[in-house]
């Protein structure tokens, strides 16, 4: 009983200790962001790469999501309400759930994982006690760009996401129910609130921030070889993820 | 001049210094030898201060390295260069970007005359015209003189080099030990080297000091360093199986 209560107390510090961690990570971090300017070509490159570089996976995931969400949304429509409110129902979801959720697990998987696998190789290869040497600091040169692109990029891969699962959706109700579309996207259009398209997309700016601050803060933290970037890697999707979901669940509490 | 005065650092149960106290003076090359895991990089890392000692200090230009704030530490660290030891050149950049990368955040110099410099560096470690070659398409050796131009792209006062001869063919190891003597006497840096490769310590120092144990055991030139009575820097020197360092016996 006194081992499970002492192994209990010593997770719980290690916890504290690493949240603590990150929060001094992202403090020393934010510092810079008033430096975004000076730092321009490092930004641009990280937008290239978490945003633009994303765009086919997000737009593949995007159809495909709202394609199913199409699909679900008749079947439980079938026999109680009528398809003429198809639209509306599938792009509320998509809006408010899978448009930022998805995009973010997607997201997670793609760039947290890859961030923190660069850093982490970085770490175990001396690169970052280069950086040092050289009097640059690591966390303006790499966690300063990865972040802000992180926060800023990922709602813009959600307007997208949103855009081609309504697309998506709307496809799926053509072959199937054979909709017209003025009347699913009269629908859409009936029920479309921006409330709902921001408080997606306020999801969508924290999901990829948390993203690519694990991501950044798993790879400084990488010990070890190359079995120590694995288990970074392998990290730093689950701790993004997970973060999603809990982030998903508070927001959503907090925005509804 | 770089004074360090009794260090102490352990990673968890593991001692690594135990008080370390030297002085390393303007212009000499000092080289550090001693066994593998005994503690030298450990100790160059403390001077760029990016470890930090759980005792002791090093005050460098007698500024105290640990104690100063971000902007001034980054200023210290600009009168440095470090070879590491695997080169730690930048996978994603290009040789001449790895190189440049100093210049380009430190100073306002054109993209003409930041070229202009890697090219002059690249000459003076023997590698013209490889700017272009990515860290991945070079050899070992290319790799630490790469390294190596990336060190001096600042004109340092101090060069630090882990192990700049480790993994490398005599006569890469010879042309490196050379670069060194050239880079310091043409220069006028300051070179603290780190190896346990005896040769090298023979052309390269003016001095020679001894991390054992945590300590410096022995300080003294290459002459007095192979006429030492000292019976553990004796054993070390020509590397005799038998005397008072044996190897601890491995636990499994």
């Amino acid at each position: 009983m006194t081992n499970i209560v002492a192994s209990l107390g010593r997770s719980t510090i290690a916890f504290i200790l690493e949240a603590g961690s990150v929060f001094i990570m992202v403090g020393k971090v934010s510092r810079y962001l008033l430096q975004i300017w000076k730092n321009r070509k490092l930004v641009y490159e990280q937008m290239m790469v978490i945003g633009v570089q994303s765009i086919p996976l997000v737009l593949f995931v995007g159809v495909f999501a709202g394609a199913v969400a199409s699909i679900q949304t008749a079947y439980q429509l079938k026999g109680y309400i009528s398809y003429n409110y198809l639209g509306a129902a599938t792009s509320v979801a998509i809006f408010i759930e899978l448009g930022p959720v998805l995009t973010a697990l997607v997201i997670a998987g793609r760039v947290g994982a890859s961030i923190a696998a660069e850093i982490g190789t970085m770490k175990v290869t001396e690169q970052l006690d280069a950086l040092e040497s050289l009097a640059i600091d690591p966390l303006r040169y790499l966690a300063m760009p990865r972040i802000f692109s992180g926060f800023f990029m990922i709602p813009i891969l959600t307007i997208l996401a949103d855009f081609v699962g309504i697309l998506g959706a709307y496809l799926v109700a053509y072959i199937n129910l054979d909709l017209a579309p003025e009347i699913f996207f009269g629908s859409v259009k009936e029920f479309f609130s921006l409330l709902n398209v921001f408080s997606g997309l306020i999801k969508a700016f924290f999901f990829g921030g948390t993203t690519a601050i694990i991501g950044c803060y798993v790879g400084f933290s990488t010990s070890g070889g190359a079995e120590g970037v694995g288990q970074s890697t392998i990290r730093a999707f689950v701790l993004s993820s997970a973060l999603i979901l809990l982030n998903d669940y508070l927001l959503s509490v907090i925005l509804f | 001049m770089i004074h360090i005065n009794d260090l102490h650092k352990s990673f968890g149960e593991k001692v690594v210094l135990r008080g370390v106290d030297l002085e390393i003076y303007d212009g000499e090359r000092l080289v550090i030898v001693g066994r593998s895991g005994c503690g030298k990089s450990v100790l160059l890392k403390h001077i760029l201060n990016l470890m930090q000692p759980d005792k002791g200090y090093i005050l460098v230009n007698n500024i105290a390295i640990r104690r100063v704030g971000q902007s001034d530490l980054f200023f210290l660290r600009k009168q440095f260069g470090f070879l590491f030891q695997g080169a730690a050149l930048f996978d994603s950049m290009s040789v001449s970007e790895n190189i440049a990368l100093p210049l380009v955040e430190h100073t306002d110099l054109s993209s003409s005359e930041i070229a202009k410099k890697v090219a002059e560096k690249l000459e003076m470690v023997g590698l013209p015209g490889i700017e272009d070659l990515r860290p991945s398409e070079l050899s070992g050796g290319m790799k630490k003189r790469v390294g190596l131009a990336r060190a001096i792209i600042m004109d340092p006062k101090y060069i630090l080099y882990d192990e700049p001869t480790t993994g490398l063919d005599p006569i890469m190891a010879a042309n490196i030990d050379k670069l060194i003597i050239e880079l310091s006497d043409k220069l006028k840096v300051t070179s603290i080297v780190v190896t346990h490769d005896m040769q090298s310590v023979a052309k390269v120092a003016t001095r020679v000091v001894m991390l054992h144990l945590g300590k410096i055991i022995f300080s003294g030139s290459v002459d007095e360093l192979y006429s030492t009575e000292n019976k553990v820097v004796s054993q070390f020197v020509k590397a005799e199986a038998e005397g008072p360092i044996q190897p601890k016996p491995i636990k499994y």
